[in-house]
């Protein structure tokens, strides 16, 4: 499955343009479907739409594998990972802030 | 290769319940984990963390493991010959790699049973999606272009064991991209077992730490240094931005930390990141006779009291 290092593979920015369903989260973070909707439940992913289908933005990616290793190495529930994730989110708008200080 | 204490790393005695484990573990990971940490070893420590818990928390692995005895750390170790005979491992753990050559050596085979079966089973038919984490230049994203990325992919090897293997490619890094988002590259994951498409590989992008400019989100931040008098009197002054030099003008009655933004010259994201222009005041030696004097003049002809403010 090596590929020619001479021929430069082109990608899209992920997040840009994605919508994902369920179906996608849960194949592209290899884990069950249910486990994402416990995670939209609990409030770790938002739903961006409803209908027809649950959709998420592309950062739900980026947040679910996260929520993921939350889970598994720290041994947290599903509250746990909740609260930490928003504490993270905190802290990196405060340190932002701070940056943004006059 | 060298022995592991693994009792050592995990801060607790040979003879620790499993519950002292537990706990130790979990306080540690917490501390070193990578997404949670600021210690800067912390990814190295928290691998190794995490293969000391995969071992102490498994009663067969943890058995075996005794069974060694004590070395010494640092030592040259080798597995007995007899080793694993009588001991069944069962469990793939957090399926990670990256595990020590000690570790392989003693549970590797066995150790990672199982770990190929979990893989494809989201999506039948198709490959497993792969995903790596990159650290790429500033000016990957400031402009564009092909970068040679060397990741670390997890594989399933002739034996069915999970092993690490290095996989270089030419990437066209898209302009624009930002810190935590993906590439994605369609069909570079996983190929099924049987037939169907492989997956893809997503690839989180991060930057390592410019000379100049620092990163927060799509914003770049400067420190430019300015003159006393720049700053007092205004002044247009040459800065480096990411496009190039450019003519800044220095507001009259500027301070150190007072910050200019130029809309829009940011990272080249939709919408585009601004770059902030933070002013330091640069203080001229007072070396020689000459520069003493212009010094001595100014506090003569001016009362002035820094620490007015602090009442002193």
């Amino acid at each position: 499955m090596s590929s020619p290092i001479d021929q430069a593979l082109s990608g899209a920015i992920f997040e840009e343009s994605a919508v994902l369903t369920v179906k996608d989260l849960s194949r592209m973070c290899a884990v069950d479907e249910r486990h994402i909707v416990e995670f939209v439940e609990e409030g770790v992913l938002e739903v961006v739409e409803t209908a027809p289908e649950w959709h998420f933005t592309g950062a739900a990616l980026r947040r679910t594998r996260l929520a993921l290793r939350l889970e598994r190495d720290l041994e947290l529930n599903l509250a746990g990972v909740a609260l930490a994730l928003e504490l993270i989110e905190e802290l990196q708008h405060l340190r932002r802030q701070l940056r943004a200080a006059p | 290769m060298e022995y592991k204490d693994y009792y050592k790393i995990m801060g607790v005695a040979r003879d620790a319940t499993e519950a002292q484990i537990k706990q130790a573990y979990r306080k540690l990971a917490r501390k070193y984990h990578p997404d949670v940490s600021k210690e800067k070893d912390a990814e190295a420590r928290f691998k190794e963390v995490g293969e000391a818990y995969e071992v102490l928390k498994s009663p067969d692995k943890r058995a075996a493991y005794d069974q060694l005895g004590q070395g010494h750390p640092g030592q040259d170790f080798r597995p007995p010959p007899d080793w694993g005979s009588g001991f069944e491992f069962s469990g793939a753990g957090s399926g990670d790699p990256s595990y020590s050559d000690f570790f392989e050596s003693l549970f590797g085979a066995q150790g990672r049973a199982g770990a190929g079966n979990r893989r494809g089973a989201f999506h039948p038919g198709r490959g497993e999606d792969h995903h790596a984490k990159v650290l790429l230049d500033l000016d990957a994203t400031l402009r564009g272009g092909a970068r040679q990325l060397t990741l670390r992919m997890p594989e399933i090897d002739a034996e069915g064991r999970l092993v690490s293997k290095e996989r270089v490619l030419n990437v066209q890094v898209p302009k624009g991209i930002l810190p935590g988002q993906h590439i994605r590259l369609a069909g570079q994951g996983a190929r099924p077992p049987g037939e169907g498409a492989p997956g893809d590989l997503f690839i989180e992008v991060d930057f390592q730490p410019h000379p100049l400019y620092k990163i927060e989100g799509r914003d770049l931040y400067l420190e430019l240094p300015v003159a006393p008098w720049e700053a007092a009197l205004g002044a247009t002054v040459k800065s480096p931005t990411p496009t190039g030099t450019v003519d800044l003008k220095i507001p009259a009655g500027s301070h150190a930390g007072s910050k200019l933004r130029l809309k829009g010259r940011g990272i080249p994201a939709s919408p585009p990141g601004d770059f902030y222009v933070v002013l330091q005041i640069a203080l001229p030696p007072a070396t020689d006779a000459k520069a003493k004097d212009a010094y001595a003049a100014f506090a003569a002809s001016q009362p002035f009291n820094p620490r007015a403010s602090l009442g002193v």
